[in-house]
């Protein structure tokens, strides 16, 4: 019994490591670069939502804090017009100018100065602190058979799988995926063919911005606390998701996120909080070696390249 | 030379030492995100030695090269077939690894940290980074540094004038493997006291940065860019500590402007601030011909 339970948390926690995979896979799949901004943008959503509901609004524009959820749904637009910044001045300038970017490192120097720029301000503005988050529902739990199911937390994961399936269909079907799918092909050919790449690039890099977003303020709601570093640890765990779904390889991901958190509930449970780093990321390296390919099959990435 | 500014030097000499070890494999186009872990296997089999065996430092040091560049000779084999992102990756899980499992050894100490009795002082370490530099001055010199560079420049080509690809990533990986363990080595020593929290991803970020930064076309770069990313940071405190209007202002936000800075030099200098041809100009007088057709 206490073995399904730690599955069941495992399954949650799996849930926002699946947002940020997903997002991790997309750059990656498509522009094949690490983007290493995602772990603040993911923070960002959560600690702008605190910011607001216990500071309010900047010079003084409201009396004390505002409502929590408006504060997290301007902590989401924060995390999207974050994302759109790191473009602007990661992918676009630099595509421009030196044809294939990823041709060399430099979109990932580009990245690790976000992350310090981002990561600081955010100390500078909002201090180092651990906050707790005000949200109502804090025992909101189901139980039967002697198992404990948070509704908040099972209401995420359906939110985190309906937003990937959503994404895929998108994908799929919209002209935008289609011109997304082929510039992750090829994208000097798609080009030709009149697909506009200074256009739907920065799509995508909202679609990821947004996803983290999401994740952040989903993990802000089900632990009621935030840290200007809650993104490094599940970006971390989500990179280890990414790499054991395959490389670009969206569903691949979520069954990695899911795999991730369960191993992650299941080795505390078993072999104490120490282990989780030998486990999850021996795990990854086994992976990479012998199958770098993910779990699930081929995709086209990974040119050899930087 | 007040303590403040000695307690500097120390870390330049031993971020100078590290940046070497990422550098190596860098020129040979290998990029190593795992200099965390190196460094700490470096730091720990030093502070083994130097603790539970007696043994004193100028063993101490080697051996911890010498077991750091075991370890990466071993890893080099399959964590070279991987390319690219992949190899990015693979060097960061590897450093997890390696901080999961120290973590865990009690004999090390785990969680609480380790003490080392042996200090090194700012000699030992100006020596040991003169050494490096020198080292890798005259490696990129030989022939073996052409075949770096022509690995770094196109694999496929290399390996059809008659180089031997393998063999190139392998040693330039082993030899970084070496010098992060001296590095490590020189850290546990300076500071008498190590824990495995201090060799994260942070740490192996910033060393990547330093060899991109300051540009992996010459052995100047990376000395440049751990002379630069050293000093930076304390410079920005110098008003604050001087007791300047606002200069608290600046030490607080330094980080942010050192962040800016990197995404201003990767728009307008992606190929590092040291290149080659800036060297050649330095040295002759003149712009060289472009040999490699594009900067790279």
């Amino acid at each position: 019994m206490l073995v399904t339970q730690q599955v069941i948390s495992g399954l949650m926690l799996g849930g926002i490591y699946v947002m940020v995979a997903v997002a991790f896979t997309l750059t990656i799949g498509m522009l094949n670069f690490l983007n290493f901004t995602i772990p603040p943008i993911f923070m960002i959503a959560g600690m702008t939502g605190w910011g607001l509901t216990y500071y309010g609004l900047p010079f003084g524009l409201s009396d004390g804090g505002i409502h929590w959820a408006v504060a997290l749904v301007v902590g989401l637009a924060a995390a999207a017009a974050a994302s759109l910044l790191v473009e602007r001045f990661t992918y676009r300038y630099l595509k421009a100018k030196y044809g294939d970017a990823t041709e060399h490192a430099i979109p990932l120097v580009s990245s690790l100065g976000f992350l310090l720029i981002f990561e600081n301000t955010v100390l500078i503005l909002l201090g180092s602190d651990s906050q707790a988050f005000p949200v109502p529902f804090h025992d909101a739990n189901l139980r039967f058979w002697g198992l404990i199911v948070s509704i908040p937390q099972m209401a995420c994961l359906a939110i985190s799988l309906g937003t990937v399936a959503l994404l895929s269909s998108m994908l799929k079907g919209t002209r935008t995926g289609r011109g997304l799918r082929s510039i992750a092909e090829n994208p000097e050919v798609s080009t030709l063919l009149g697909v506009n790449v200074h256009r739907i690039v920065p799509v995508m890099f909202l679609i990821t911005g947004l996803l983290c977003g999401l994740a952040g303020i989903i993990f802000t709601l089900n632990y009621h606390e935030v840290s200007a570093y809650m993104g490094n640890e599940v970006a971390a765990k989500a990179i280890a998701a990414m790499v054991i779904g395959g490389l670009g390889n969206i569903w691949g991901a979520v069954a990695g996120g899911i795999i991730v958190g369960v191993v992650e509930t299941l080795s505390i449970h078993y072999f104490g909080a120490d282990t989780i780093k030998i486990s999850v990321w021996g795990i990854l390296l086994v992976v990479l070696l012998i199958k770098p390919q993910g779990l699930f099959g081929h995709t086209r990435i990974g040119k050899g390249k930087f | 030379m007040s303590g403040y500014w000695g307690g500097i030097l120390g870390i330049l000499c031993i971020n100078i030492i590290f940046a070497y070890s990422i550098f190596l494999p860098a020129a040979s186009g290998q990029l190593n995100l795992g200099g965390a872990g190196f460094m700490a296997l470096g730091a720990y089999s030093a502070a083994y030695l130097n603790t539970a065996l007696e043994l004193p430092m100028w063993i101490t040091i080697p051996g911890a090269a010498i077991f750091t560049a075991a370890i990466s000779f071993v890893i080099a084999f399959p964590i070279l077939r991987t390319r690219g992102v992949y190899m990015v990756l693979a060097t960061f899980a590897f450093a997890e690894v390696v901080a999961g499992v120290i973590i865990n050894m009690e004999a090390v100490g785990g969680a609480s940290g380790y003490e080392v009795p042996s200090f090194a002082d700012l000699d030992v370490l100006a020596i040991l980074a003169i050494a490096t530099i020198g080292f890798v001055f005259y490696l990129l010199a030989t022939r073996f540094g052409l075949s770096m560079r022509a690995v770094h420049d196109d694999e496929n080509v290399a390996a059809l004038f008659g180089v031997n690809v393998r063999m190139t990533q392998v040693m330039t990986f082993t030899i970084g493997g070496a010098l992060a363990g001296i590095a490590g080595a020189l850290y546990a020593h300076q500071y008498n006291y190590i824990e495995i929290q201090y060799f994260n991803i942070m740490i192996s970020i910033f060393v990547l940065l330093y060899v991109l930064i300051g540009g992996t076309q010459t052995a100047y770069g990376p000395l440049f860019g751990a002379i630069l990313f050293t000093f930076l940071p304390e410079f920005l405190r110098l008003p604050e500590m001087a007791g300047v209007a606002n200069g608290a202002v600046l030490a607080e936000w330094r980080f942010v402007i050192f962040g800016a800075f990197l995404v201003a030099v990767m728009v307008f200098r992606p190929e590092g601030l040291i290149t080659r041809a800036m060297v050649d100009r330095l040295r002759h007088g003149r712009a060289p011909e472009d040999i490699t057709g594009e900067a790279s």
